[in-house]
C-alpha cells in the first residue's frame, strides 16, 4: 500500500537529482564563457578572482570607475564602445558616477549633431544621452591609422572571447618577448594569451600609464585586471539586477516546488485510502 | 481515452453554451476528468512541461519581436538594445535564448521516453508521428531562431546550413546552387535572407502549437500509455487526470523551472558561442563553425559520411526515420521494461545519441571521425535493423495481470477478472 508514494518520492527526488547534476559546474562558470582550443598555439589564460562572479556576485564601482579611467586614458584612443552610452556611467549596477560627473564626462567630448535651421551640421559637446564618441569615423580610417589592423569594438568583449574577462585580463599583461625562433610577422607582437600568440595591439599598458587616486598601485596587472571589469560591466550592465532577481525567483520556486510536493503527497495518498478499502 | 461525459452543466451559461459550443464539456471531459493511467511515473511530466516551454517561447518571443529589427545592420544592435534599454529585455531575451535549450532537453527526454515505453505503438502511431513532426518543426524555427541574432555563429551557421541544399546538384547540376540562391532571396547570405528567417521563424511557432493540439487529441483518443505498456483494463487502473496528474505534473513543472531559473539567472551564456557576441561578418570566417548543442548529434551524422548529398540524406534520415518506428518495431509487447534483449539495444541508442552530440563538437579528424562513423552507423542499424529482428526473436518477461496489480502487488489486487477491455466505458467518478 506505501508503494506508490515511496515511488513517487524516489521518482520525485531522482528527476530533481537528474536536473540538478549540471547545476554545480552551471553556477561554477557563471558568465566566464567555457574555453575553447586555440588553432595551434594553446594561449595561456589564468582564472582570476571577480567580485561579480557566483551567484550573489556584484560590481566593485570603486574598479568599474578605474577600469573605465583605464579606457578613456588609453584604450578609448583605437577602440570604440558603440553600443554604450555615457547615461550608463551613472546607472545602478554599473561605475555609479554622479550625475555631475556624468556630465563632466560627456562634455568633454565634441559630437556633431545637425543639421540645424541653416542645414549645416554642427558641433557640440556631448550629453549623458549621447553614445560614447567612437575614436575613427570608420572601419577603413581605423585600419589605415592602425597599419591595416582593425582595432575591435569593446562594447560586448568580455562575452565576445573564450575566458571573458579572464582573457583580457590574460591579455594585456600577456606580451613578452618572442622565444627563439618563433617567427614573428613585422609590426606583430608576441602574446601568451593571444590565439596564434601574434597580436598586432603594441602594449597598450605601463606601470604609472594612468593615474590612480583612491591608493590602488599603479601597475600593469592591476590596470588590466580593473579595465577587464569594466569591459565585463559593458557586457554585461543588467549582471547585478540579474543576480539579484535571481535569488528572488530560486527562492520563490523553491517554496512553490515544496509545496507541490506536500500537495501531491496528500493527494495521491486519498487514493491508496481508496485503494486500502476497495482490496 | 474516448469515454463517455460525465459532465453535468450546473450554472445556467454553461447549460446554454452546452447547446451551442460545448467548450466547458470539452475542457471537463478532456482535461478534468480523462481517465488516466494511475502508475504514470515521472518521465510522463515532460509533456506539461513541454507545453509551458512552447507557451514561454511564444509569449517571450511576441515581446522580444516588438523590439528587434530584422536588418544586417541593426539585427545584433536590436539584440543588444533589448539586452540594455529595453525594460526587463535582459529577461526576456535570456528566457527565450536559455528557453529554447530547455525545449529541446525537455523534447529529447520526452521523445527518448515515449521509445523506451513504446509509446509509438498500435494505436498510438499518429500520436507518435504527429510528435516527430513536431520535433522536425522546432528544430527549423529554433536554428531560425538562432540566425536573428546576426553574430558571427549565426551568419555562418546559416551560411552552412543552406548551402547543405548545393549538394542537389549532384543529382540535377544547378539544381541545388538554384535552389540556394532562392532561400537565400540573393547570391549570398544577406538581409533578404534574414527578413524570411525571421518572417518563418515568427510563423512557425503557431503551426507547432497546432500540431500540438492534434497530438493532444490523438493521445486523448487511446488514452495515455503507461510504464506497464498494458492497457487499461478496469476502472481502478485509472484515476482522473484532475486532481491526481495536474498537482504530480505541477510539481514537475516547478523543479523544472527551477532548474530553468538557475541557468537564466546565473548563467545565461553558458550554451552559447562567444563568436556569437560578434556581430556578423561575411569576409571572415570563425574557426570552428559549431552548432547550438541540441543540433550536434545530427551535425555529426552530417559529417561522418564522405559525401556531401548522402551526408544530407543521412541527416535528414536521421530524423525521418523516427517516423517509421511504429512499424520497424516487430515486439510483442510495448514496454522496454519487459524486453531483456532489446533494453541493451535501446540503451547503446541513448549512449549513441550523446556520443554523436559529442563527436559533433570536435573537429571531424582523425579518431572523431572514425568514432562518427561507427555512432552513426549504430544510430540508423538500431532502427532498421535491431527494431524488426529483436522484437521478433526476444521472448519478453511476463507482464504484469493489470496496472493496479503493477502498482499494488498482485496480493492487494482483486481477484483477477477475465473481461477485455472495454472500448468505451464509464470513467471513474472525480474525487
Amino acid at each position: 500500500m506505501t508503494t506508490l508514494p515511496l515511488h513517487g518520492i524516489a521518482g520525485a527526488a531522482g528527476l530533481a537529482l537528474a536536473l540538478a547534476v549540471p547545476l554545480g559546474s552551471a553556477l561554477a562558470a557563471d558568465e566566464t564563457p567555457p574555453a575553447v582550443e586555440a588553432a595551434n598555439h594553446e594561449p595561456s589564460i589564468e582564472s582570476q578572482s571577480w567580485s561579480f562572479t557566483g551567484p550573489f556576485g556584484v560590481y566593485d564601482n570603486a574598479q568599474l570607475q578605474r577600469g573605465f579611467l583605464v579606457y578613456k586614458t588609453i584604450c578609448a584612443n583605437c577602440h570604440s564602445m558603440r553600443l554604450l552610452s555615457y547615461r550608463n556611467l551613472g546607472e545602478s549596477g554599473g561605475p555609479e558616477f554622479s550625475p555631475e560627473e556624468v556630465n563632466a564626462i560627456a562634455n568633454e567630448v565634441q559630437v556633431t549633431d545637425g543639421p540645424n535651421d541653416k542645414g549645416e551640421m554642427f558641433q557640440r559637446p556631448a550629453r549623458p544621452s549621447d553614445p560614447f564618441h567612437s575614436p575613427f569615423a570608420n572601419d577603413a580610417a581605423a585600419r589605415v591609422a592602425n597599419r591595416g589592423a582593425l582595432p575591435p569594438d569593446l562594447s560586448v568583449m568580455a562575452k565576445a572571447r573564450p575566458g571573458g574577462p579572464d582573457y583580457i585580463h590574460a591579455l594585456l599583461t600577456g606580451y613578452r618577448p618572442a622565444p627563439a625562433g618563433f617567427q614573428l610577422a613585422p609590426g606583430m607582437q608576441y602574446n601568451v594569451a593571444f590565439p596564434g600568440h601574434q597580436v598586432a595591439m603594441p602594449p597598450p599598458l605601463f606601470d604609472g600609464a594612468v593615474k590612480y587616486t583612491d591608493g590602488t598601485k599603479p601597475t600593469v596587472d592591476n590596470y588590466a585586471r580593473d579595465v577587464a571589469a569594466y569591459l565585463m560591466w559593458a557586457a554585461e550592465p543588467k549582471l547585478e539586477e540579474r543576480h539579484k532577481l535571481g535569488a528572488r525567483v530560486i527562492i520563490y520556486l523553491i517554496a512553490f516546488a515544496v509545496i507541490m510536493f506536500l500537495a501531491k503527497r496528500t493527494i495521491w495518498a486519498r487514493l491508496h485510502g481508496k485503494a486500502a478499502h476497495t482490496a | 481515452m474516448t469515454h463517455t461525459s460525465s459532465y453535468e452543466p450546473s450554472t445556467g451559461i454553461e447549460k446554454w453554451l452546452d447547446q451551442r459550443l460545448p467548450v466547458p464539456r470539452l475542457m471537463y471531459d478532456q482535461f478534468l476528468a480523462f481517465p488516466t493511467p494511475r502508475n504514470l511515473n515521472y518521465w510522463w511530466t515532460f509533456g506539461g512541461i513541454l507545453t509551458f516551454m512552447l507557451v514561454s517561447q511564444i509569449a517571450t518571443g511576441v515581446v522580444l519581436a516588438m523590439n528587434y529589427v530584422a536588418t544586417p545592420s541593426m539585427a545584433f544592435d536590436s539584440v543588444e538594445h533589448i539586452m540594455r534599454d529595453v525594460n526587463w529585455g535582459w529577461l526576456l531575451r535570456y528566457t527565450h535564448a536559455f528557453g529554447a535549450s530547455m525545449f529541446f532537453l525537455a523534447a529529447y527526454i520526452h521523445t527518448f521516453r515515449g521509445l523506451y515505453y513504446g509509446s509509438y505503438k498500435a494505436p498510438r502511431e499518429v500520436l507518435w508521428i504527429l510528435g516527430v513532426l513536431i520535433l522536425f518543426l522546432m528544430i527549423a524555427t529554433a536554428f531560425m531562431g538562432y540566425s536573428l541574432v546576426w553574430g558571427q555563429m549565426s551568419f555562418w551557421a546559416v551560411t552552412v546550413i543552406t548551402n547543405l541544399f548545393s549538394s542537389l546538384d549532384a543529382v540535377i547540376p544547378g539544381l541545388g546552387t538554384r535552389l540556394v540562391q532562392w532561400i537565400w532571396g540573393g547570391f549570398a547570405v544577406g538581409g533578404p535572407t534574414l527578413t524570411r528567417l525571421y518572417s518563418l521563424h515568427y510563423f512557425f511557432p503557431f503551426v507547432i502549437a497546432g500540431i500540438v493540439v492534434l497530438h493532444i487529441w490523438a493521445l486523448h483518443i487511446p488514452g495515455n500509455n503507461n510504464p506497464t505498456g498494458i492497457d487499461v483494463k478496469s476502472a481502478r487502473d485509472t484515476v482522473p487526470f484532475h486532481p491526481y496528474y495536474t498537482i504530480k505534473d505541477g510539481f514537475a513543472l516547478a523543479l523544472f523551472a527551477l532548474f530553468f531559473a538557475t541557468f537564466v539567472f546565473y548563467a545565461p551564456n553558458l550554451l552559447g558561442h562567444p563568436d556569437n557576441y560578434i556581430p556578423a561578418n561575411p569576409l571572415q570566417t570563425p574557426q570552428h563553425i559549431v552548432p547550438e548543442w541540441y543540433f550536434l548529434p545530427f551535425y555529426a551524422i552530417l559529417r561522418a559520411i564522405p559525401s556531401k548529398l548522402f551526408g544530407v540524406a543521412a541527416l535528414l534520415g536521421a530524423i525521418i526515420v523516427l517516423f517509421f518506428v511504429p512499424w520497424l518495431d516487430t515486439s510483442r509487447v510495448r514496454s522496454t521494461s519487459y524486453r531483456p534483449i532489446y533494453k541493451w539495444f535501446f540503451w547503446a541508442y541513448v549512449v549513441t545519441c550523446v556520443m554523436l552530440g559529442y563527436l559533433g563538437s570536435q573537429p571531424p579528424e582523425g579518431i572523431y571521425l572514425v568514432l562518427g562513423r561507427i555512432f552513426t552507423a549504430y544510430y540508423f542499424l538500431f532502427f532498421l535493423v535491431v527494431m524488426p529482428v529483436v522484437g521478433w526473436i526476444e521472448k519478453p518477461k511476463a507482464l504484469p495481470g493489470s496496472i493496479t496489480e503493477s502498482v499494488l502487488g498482485p496480493e492487494e489486487a482483486p481477484p483477477a477478472t477475465p473481461q477485455p477491455a472495454p472500448r468505451r466505458r464509464t470513467p471513474e467518478p472525480v474525487l
